[in-house]
This record gives C-alpha cells, sequence and structure tokens, in this order.
C-alpha cells in the first residue's frame, strides 16, 4: 500500500471499521455476557427482595396491638411479643454499655498508644473475632456466665451480645482515628494539654462519626442475633424487666422459638415479631449508611 | 542516532523575537481557523487522518473547539500545548476512546482514510486495531509472561499456530527495539521489566496487532532521560511504517521526533482549541501566531 | 508547634503523669482483654472438648454415629452436612455474585449501580432468623414444589437426585445460605473489581477489545486473588451460619444421601441439642465440634483476608 490514498483505500478502510464477519462471534458473546450479568444482578436482588416483601407483608397482617402489648400465653392462641420486644429493649443496650467503652478504648489504644506488633495483634485477633461463628461465642460464655450458677441468665446474654459488638467497634474507632490528622494531636500537645485530654476532647470528637456508624451498625447486627443467645439468655414466656439474673427473651429467639411451632397462630408471630426485627435492624442501617454513602458519592 | 532533528531546542528558544513576530501575526481573530488557512504548504491532498469540526463534550463543558487538522501518513505530528488545552482528549477521539468516559459527546467528523470513524456502523472496536494507542504510564497486564503481554491483543481474534505467534512476538518485539533485552525471558512476568522497557512492551503490544496509525499520549513522561532517548529513536524508525500522533508537553521532544507540529491552547471558556499547525521546523521557528511564538519560546505554559 | 521535633513530641507524648498513665494503662488493658477473650474462646472449647478426642480418638471426627443413648459420638454427619450445605451455596453464589459485581463495577452505569449497591449491602443486615423464618414457610415449599419435584420425576434415577423431595433439607440449606453470602461476594469483589487501575481496561481496549473482553482479559486476571479472598470469606460465612439453616436443613442426625435429603450442620447441631445435652461426655462431644467448626472457619478467614490484602496492595502499587 503506497501513500496516495484513493477510493480503493476508503473503501478498505471503511470495510474493516464496520466490523469484518469474524468480530460478529466476539460482538455476540460481549452481547451475551453482558446480559448474563444483568441476569445474575436481578437473581441477586430478587430473593433479597423477596424475603423483604414476604416479611413485610405477612408481618403486617400479623401485627396487631396484642402483639406489642401482652406476653404469650401458657396455652392456646392470642398473646403478643412484649416478653421478646422487652427483652431485646434491654439486653442491647446492656450489651452496648459494656461493648462501646471496651471497643472504644481499644481503638484509641492501637490507634495512639500501640506499637506496630501490638497494633497488629488487636487488629488481627478483631478481624478474627468478627469471622467466629456467633454460635460459639455463646458456647464460650455460657462456661463462664451460665454454667458457674446453673442458672441461664440475662446478663450472659448482653456479653455474648458485646463480644459480638466490640470487634466491629474496635476497628471502626481505629479507623476513624487513624484518619484524624497529626497536626491536630501536635497542636493539642503543644499546648501542654495532657494526653488523655487531647485525645477526648480533641482526636475523639473529630471521629466522632465514624465511631457513632460503627456503634450504630454493631447495634443492629446484635439486636438480629440468635445464636448466641440460646445458651445464654435461653428465652422466656415471662415478661422480664430489670432481673438480669434470670431468663429473658428477645425477638430473635421469640421468632425462632415461634417459627419451630406446628400452629398457625406461633407462626403469625413469629412472622409478626420478624417484621418488626427487620424493621428496626434495616432503619438503623439506611439511616447511617445514607449519611455515610451521601458523602461518598458527593466527594 | 536516526532523528534528522529539524531544529533544536536553543534554536526554537532563541530565534523568534517579539519585534519580528508582530508582524506575522496580528492576532484579530485568535481562532483556529487562521492556521488552517495558513497551512497551503502541505503535500496536499489525502491525508491519513482528516479531522473537521471537532467539538468535545464532558457533560455540558466544552473540553475541545472546533477542530481541523489534516494529519499526512507514515509520518510523525506532534501535538503540544499547556496542560489542560484538551490534547490529550482531542488524541483520544481519535480512535474513540474518549467513549469510556461517561458523559462525553463528539461534535464534527474524523476521516480515516477518507472513511469517518464516527459512522453509525463502525465499531470501535475494529478501529482501535487500525488506531493503537500507547499511554502516559506503562502499564503492561501484570498477570501475564512477556510474551503474553505482547500476543494479548493478536488473542482476542482467536486461537493461533503457536508458530505464528512466536513470529509476531519476535518481529514486535524488534521493531520496538526490544527483543536483544528480552528474547531469552519471554516468560518473565511483563512488570520486571524497567520502566522504560515497558513502555517499549506496550509499544510491541500495540504493533501486535498491526495498526495503521499509532496514538502516543506523553509516552516518555514517566521515564527517566535515557529511557525516554530510546523512545525517541523508537519513535524515528517506527514513522517509516506507521503514521504517529504524538502529545507531549516537552517541546525538545516535539522538535526532536516530528514532521509537523499542532500547538493547542485553551481559550477563554476552558476549551481547548488548535492554534496553528505546520511542519515542524517552521512552528518552532518562525511560528505565525503570537500565542504559538509565547509558548515555544517559554513565554507562558 | 513546628519547632517540636518527633522526638520531643515522643518524650512528651510518652509523659509520665499519672492520669495520662491511668488512660493509656486502662486502654491498653481493654483492648488486650479482646485479645483475651478470643484465646479464652479457644481454650474453652479446647478444654472442654477434649473429653470427646481423648475417648474416641480419630473416631470422633471419621464416626458416623451420633447416640447419646450409647453415648457414642461421631461427628462425620455434621461435618459433611457442614461442607455440603455450604458447597451447594458456594455452587449457587459464587458465579451470580462475581457476574453482578462485574455488572456493578464495570457494566452498570453510575445512576443504576449505586442504588443497586446501597440495597445489596443493606440486605446484608437482615438478621439470619428472618431469612430462616422466611425459608420455612416460602422457600422451602417452592423449592418443593418446583426444583425438587421436577428433579426428582426427570433426574430421580441418578442418586443424587433420588426423592423424596422433603422440601426442608440439604438443598434448601444450601440456597437459603447461597442467598445470605451473596452481599458478602458481591460487596468484596465489586471493590476488589474497583481497585483495579483504570490503566489496564485502557490497555486492553486500545488493542481492539470489547467491554467483556476487557473484563476478563484485563480487570478479572489482575483481581483474581481478591476475587477468591471474598469467594472464601463467603464460603466461611456459610459454614459458621447457624440460625437459618438449622430452621431449614431438616435437622436429621445422619450423612445425606440426596441432594434433597434432610440433614444437620455442626452449628445446628449444636443449636439444637446443646441445652438438652447430658452434662459429661455429651456436652464435650458437642464442644468438640465447635472446636472443629473454629478450626475449619479461621483457617478459611485467614486465607480470605491474605488474598483480598493481596489484591489491594498489589494493585496499589502499580
Amino acid at each position: 500500500m503506497t501513500t496516495p490514498m484513493d477510493t480503493g483505500a476508503e473503501a478498505a478502510t471503511r470495510a474493516r471499521l464496520t466490523g469484518p464477519r469474524t468480530a460478529s462471534r466476539r460482538a455476540v458473546t460481549d452481547r451475551l455476557m453482558r446480559l448474563l450479568a444483568l441476569v445474575a444482578t436481578l437473581l441477586c436482588v430478587l430473593p433479597l427482595g423477596a424475603v423483604l416483601v414476604f416479611v413485610t407483608i405477612n408481618g403486617i397482617g400479623a401485627l396487631n396491638i396484642d402483639l406489642l402489648t401482652k406476653a404469650p400465653r401458657a396455652l392456646g392462641n392470642g398473646g403478643g411479643a412484649l416478653n421478646a420486644i422487652a427483652g431485646t429493649l434491654q439486653m442491647v443496650p446492656l450489651a452496648a454499655l459494656i461493648a462501646v467503652p471496651v471497643g472504644v478504648a481499644g481503638g484509641i489504644y492501637v490507634s495512639e498508644f500501640a506499637g506496630a506488633r501490638a497494633g497488629r495483634v488487636v487488629r488481627f485477633a478483631a478481624d478474627v473475632l468478627v469471622g467466629v461463628p456467633s454460635i460459639l461465642i455463646g458456647l464460650f460464655v455460657f462456661t463462664f456466665l451460665v454454667l458457674p450458677f446453673k442458672q441461664f441468665n440475662a446478663f450472659a446474654g448482653s456479653v455474648s451480645l458485646a463480644l459480638i459488638m466490640v470487634p466491629v467497634i474496635l476497628r471502626t474507632t481505629e479507623e476513624m482515628l487513624g484518619l484524624v490528622p497529626r497536626s491536630l494531636r501536635e497542636g493539642a500537645l503543644a499546648l501542654g494539654i495532657p494526653v488523655w485530654r487531647t485525645v477526648l476532647s480533641v482526636v475523639i470528637p473529630s471521629g466522632l462519626g465514624g465511631i457513632l456508624t460503627g456503634v450504630m451498625l454493631a447495634l443492629a447486627r446484635a439486636m438480629g442475633e440468635t445464636a448466641p443467645l440460646l445458651f445464654t439468655a435461653l428465652g422466656s414466656r415471662l415478661v422480664n424487666v430489670g432481673d438480669f439474673g434470670r431468663p429473658m427473651d428477645a425477638l430473635p429467639l421469640f421468632i425462632y422459638m415461634n417459627a419451630r411451632q406446628p400452629y398457625e397462630a406461633q407462626n403469625q408471630q413469629a412472622w409478626g415479631a420478624a417484621f418488626l426485627l427487620m424493621l428496626m435492624v434495616l432503619i438503623i442501617n439506611v439511616a447511617v449508611r445514607a449519611r455515610t454513602w451521601g458523602r461518598q458519592i458527593g466527594g | 542516532m536516526a532523528i534528522k532533528t529539524p531544529v533544536s531546542l536553543n534554536g526554537a528558544l532563541n530565534v523568534p523575537e517579539p519585534a519580528a513576530a508582530a508582524d506575522r501575526s496580528a492576532p484579530t481573530r485568535p481562532e483556529a481557523f487562521d492556521a488552517v488557512a495558513a497551512m497551503p504548504e502541505q503535500p496536499a491532498p489525502s491525508p491519513k487522518l482528516q479531522i473537521r469540526g471537532l467539538n468535545v463534550f464532558y457533560g455540558t463543558f466544552r473540553a475541545v473547539r472546533d477542530v481541523d487538522l489534516a494529519i499526512p501518513g507514515r509520518s510523525v505530528t506532534a501535538i503540544i500545548g499547556p496542560s489542560g488545552c484538551g490534547k490529550s482528549t482531542f488524541l483520544r477521539t481519535l480512535n474513540r476512546m474518549h467513549e469510556l468516559i461517561p458523559g462525553t459527546r463528539v461534535g464534527g467528523s474524523v476521516r480515516l482514510d477518507g472513511a469517518d470513524v464516527y459512522a453509525a456502523d463502525v465499531d470501535p472496536v475494529e478501529l482501535r486495531r487500525l488506531v493503537g494507542m500507547v499511554f502516559q504510564r506503562p502499564n503492561p497486564f501484570p498477570t501475564m509472561s512477556i510474551y503474553d503481554n505482547v500476543v494479548a491483543g493478536v488473542r482476542l481474534t482467536g486461537r493461533r499456530a503457536k508458530s505464528e505467534l512466536d513470529g509476531i512476538v519476535e518481529s514486535s518485539l524488534r521493531r520496538a527495539a526490544l527483543w536483544n533485552e528480552v528474547k531469552d525471558k519471554l516468560k518473565e512476568n511483563g512488570t520486571s521489566l524497567s520502566g522504560g522497557q515497558q513502555q517499549r512492551l506496550c509499544i510491541a503490544r500495540a504493533l501486535a496487532v498491526d495498526p495503521e496509525v499509532i496514538l502516543m499520549d506523553e509516552p516518555a513522561s514517566a521515564l527517566d532521560p535515557i529511557a525516554t532517548l530510546r523512545i525517541e529513536e523508537l519513535i524515528a524508525e517506527l514513522r517509516e511504517t506507521y503514521t504517529i500522533v504524538i502529545v507531549t508537553h516537552n517541546m525538545q521532544q516535539a522538535a526532536r521526533v516530528s514532521d509537523q507540529t499542532a500547538f493547542f491552547t485553551m481559550g477563554d471558556d476552558r476549551a481547548g482549541y488548535l492554534v496553528e499547525f505546520g511542519p515542524t521546523s517552521r512552528i518552532f521557528t518562525n511560528p505565525q501566531h503570537q500565542l504559538t511564538e509565547d509558548y515555544v519560546s517559554g513565554r507562558f505554559g | 508547634m513546628t519547632a517540636f521535633s518527633p522526638s520531643r513530641l515522643a518524650r512528651r507524648r510518652s509523659g509520665s503523669r499519672l492520669p495520662d498513665r491511668l488512660f493509656r494503662g486502662s486502654s491498653r488493658a481493654l483492648a488486650w482483654a479482646l485479645v483475651v477473650s478470643l484465646i479464652g474462646l479457644g481454650a474453652m472449647l479446647l478444654v472442654n472438648g477434649w473429653g470427646a478426642f481423648a475417648t474416641f480418638g480419630p473416631g470422633f471426627v471419621i464416626g458416623t454415629d451420633w447416640d447419646p443413648v450409647k453415648n457414642i459420638y461421631g461427628a462425620l454427619p455434621f461435618i459433611v452436612g457442614t461442607l455440603l450445605s455450604s458447597a451447594i451455596a458456594l455452587v449457587i453464589a459464587a458465579p451470580i455474585g462475581l457476574l453482578t459485581a462485574i455488572f456493578l463495577a464495570e457494566l452498570a452505569p453510575r445512576r443504576i449501580a449505586i442504588p443497586l449497591t446501597f440495597t445489596i449491602e443493606l440486605l446484608a443486615a437482615i438478621p439470619s432468623v428472618v431469612f430462616g423464618l422466611w425459608g420455612v414457610f416460602v422457600l422451602s415449599p417452592f423449592l418443593q414444589s418446583t426444583i425438587e419435584a421436577w428433579a426428582v420425576d426427570t433426574l430421580g434415577w441418578i442418586p443424587i437426585f433420588a426423592g423424596p423431595p422433603f422440601g426442608v433439607g440439604l438443598f434448601a440449606a444450601g440456597v437459603i445460605l447461597s442467598i445470605m453470602i451473596l452481599p458478602t461476594i458481591v460487596s468484596i469483589a465489586r471493590e476488589v473489581i474497583g481497585s483495579i487501575p483504570n490503566s489496564q481496561r485502557e490497555a486492553m481496549y486500545a488493542l481492539g477489545a470489547t467491554r467483556w473482553e476487557v473484563v476478563t482479559r484485563a480487570v478479572l486476571p489482575a483481581a483474581r486473588s481478591g476475587i477468591a479472598g471474598a469467594i472464601i470469606l463467603g464460603f466461611g460465612r456459610a459454614l459458621g451460619e447457624t440460625m437459618a439453616v438449622t430452621m431449614v436443613i431438616g435437622n436429621a442426625q445422619r450423612i445425606p444421601q440426596s441432594l434433597f435429603d434432610q440433614a444437620q450442620t455442626i452449628a445446628s447441631q449444636i443449636a439444637t441439642t446443646f441445652n438438652e445435652a447430658q452434662v459429661g461426655i455429651q456436652t464435650s462431644s458437642l464442644i468438640a465440634l465447635g472446636l472443629v467448626l473454629l478450626v475449619i472457619t479461621l483457617g478459611l478467614n485467614v486465607a480470605a483476608r491474605v488474598l483480598v490484602g493481596r489484591t489491594a496492595t498489589g494493585a496499589g502499587g502499580r
């Protein structure tokens, strides 16, 4: 081919540009696989959406004032989930009360004080603990908070949930404090402010939003956990207010127990409780994540 | 060194006297049309790439405005200009790589051998096999060997015999002046090479699919001076066979490697436009336009 | 402030004032409390489960009978049930999850990808027991009357598809697990794919590759170890998942004979029998089961983290 372009060159180039026959197989593969990816995405969202829809429809159908205000009846139909609602509203806050100081302090240690090796060890332990099946955490707490007292108790339940929350809170705290600029710390220290006050009144407040996010997500996760409560709080038909030395119910336990009953009425209550639980968990998640997502998209 | 250097940078920097420049260019209308009008010295018709009225938009922002340019075949065309003047964007419209960024839009036409590359029935995938590209930073595929990197593009179009692939690897690496350095370690990872070798590997990879035009987007900007020199020598050799369009911020490089030079700058609306286009020797020694002169003499940019 | 040299700062920060020492000491103690808990957990399982290993030796892991009446405990049915249900989950979730991650990271326009990603990550927060409830009353009957009935009718002559289709069983457990681990796989794989530098995509496009070829030849190879990590992490989650599986697997203490047979996993066996177990060799055996589960999940988790970390650093350096 020589330099001068004639109509022959133009026709040849045009033919190549508009895609020779050999390319059609590749073009078809391309389109087919992209379609397949779309189908897979739908397959992924579909069952998850189905869970949402079924729980909402069946749950709203099962909702009534008794479910929210009455304890289950020992015999026959009727009654409600007040024991479970009250239990969740006590055990989860107590768990948070234990987990937040431990998690935040641990995060402060890793971010502010720990040497490279100690930091790695704590971080690794936290990551491992997140991956431990939650039922094993229940077994663990059972052996030292239930067995010695020969009594299932709500405190043990809260400790189990706290063990699930701590590593999440520790890691978020540590990551958030890592983002706080060094100059901020140095500035405060240079003014002669002691380390503990620098951390509490300068460093923590600048990472507070992120830490709160971590705490809320951990809280939502703990709220939905069933397995660690099976051998600790056990569950109870009675409305237990304030007696952490005795068994206590929780929404997940209530759902589990009632779903296993062969009776329609109990199953209905399980749906109602599942709807309540899902609503609480999702509201926390949406509220917290929407904030962080908004920032990500904006930035 | 096989480069017939049209003009040295020193010359380019020294020659233009402001007074002499004043009568050459009366910038009444600092638009691209002047430059096109002032191009009768082009060896007339059938350019390899003919760009007419090209505009590029990112959403509502106009990044490139009204470019008319005729790029002759088997030569090196340099595109110079201050950063942000749309020269990389312009380069990418020549093989439609800009389409990878969502929200980009192109108006006007680009013709390759007279065929409109923006025609509705043109497959950009095919276009890019005719118009290859080399990027600012060497980007060999990190999970592939040197051998596999070179034939990565060839393998897209189906299985080939081992002997044929071997031949393509050797000839591509030879043309990219890399064969002697890597012939004993073709199975090694492409990222094990030095930066300059990686960039020549990327050039070999582009050559392997047998393109007619090669676009180079500041191909030496991430390299050390010696590696840069080797890339420049390589470009000089490749001009015998290929049409090369190279974007560079390095005026000395443009002066040394190119046959003609296009100078882009940024307008008040931040849209890049073509100020002047002509033989490299003329652009650097005797620019027609005040803006060009200011730029090549280092007064701004 | 800028006059401060790092060493002076360090000396200052390691100040010897009492409140500072208390603060630092207590934060260190609480951080290490977490490490101690983890070690304690492992030690507890080892000590309390030791009785089972001492009594049955390797028979504990390879024995097929779990009989509280005769006090013989062999864990193989639960180990098999755990591995099989998770394997089914992986076979379903890995390809779907990977394709979804590709769609979200590479193919979908942002205005579709962002809300979808948000939704999928949100659904990861739905409690396991809620999935279980749905699995019992919606998914299992659905599978029983559709896929299982069809498979038993047409493929029943192949042993693994032999009936009867219980609905509740190994297959249902695998399906519900696959749904639960999809968000894990998708969100990690999506992040790994998103971390691959654009220069890799451009290089492949410039050679005349189609979009799909760019994905398979440039993006996926570069992201492969991170994707493997995402899948292993999903597998680990499936192995340790308790409630949903307990509710839909059928709780049969035997090695499943077909895909639709009822079975039991390690976690579901502990969940359903621990509270009624006789203290002694039976509880010890259940705790030993827990130890087996811990070893498997921890091993996988560590491996997955190493793989995901490798992609992150490998891609970042380039």
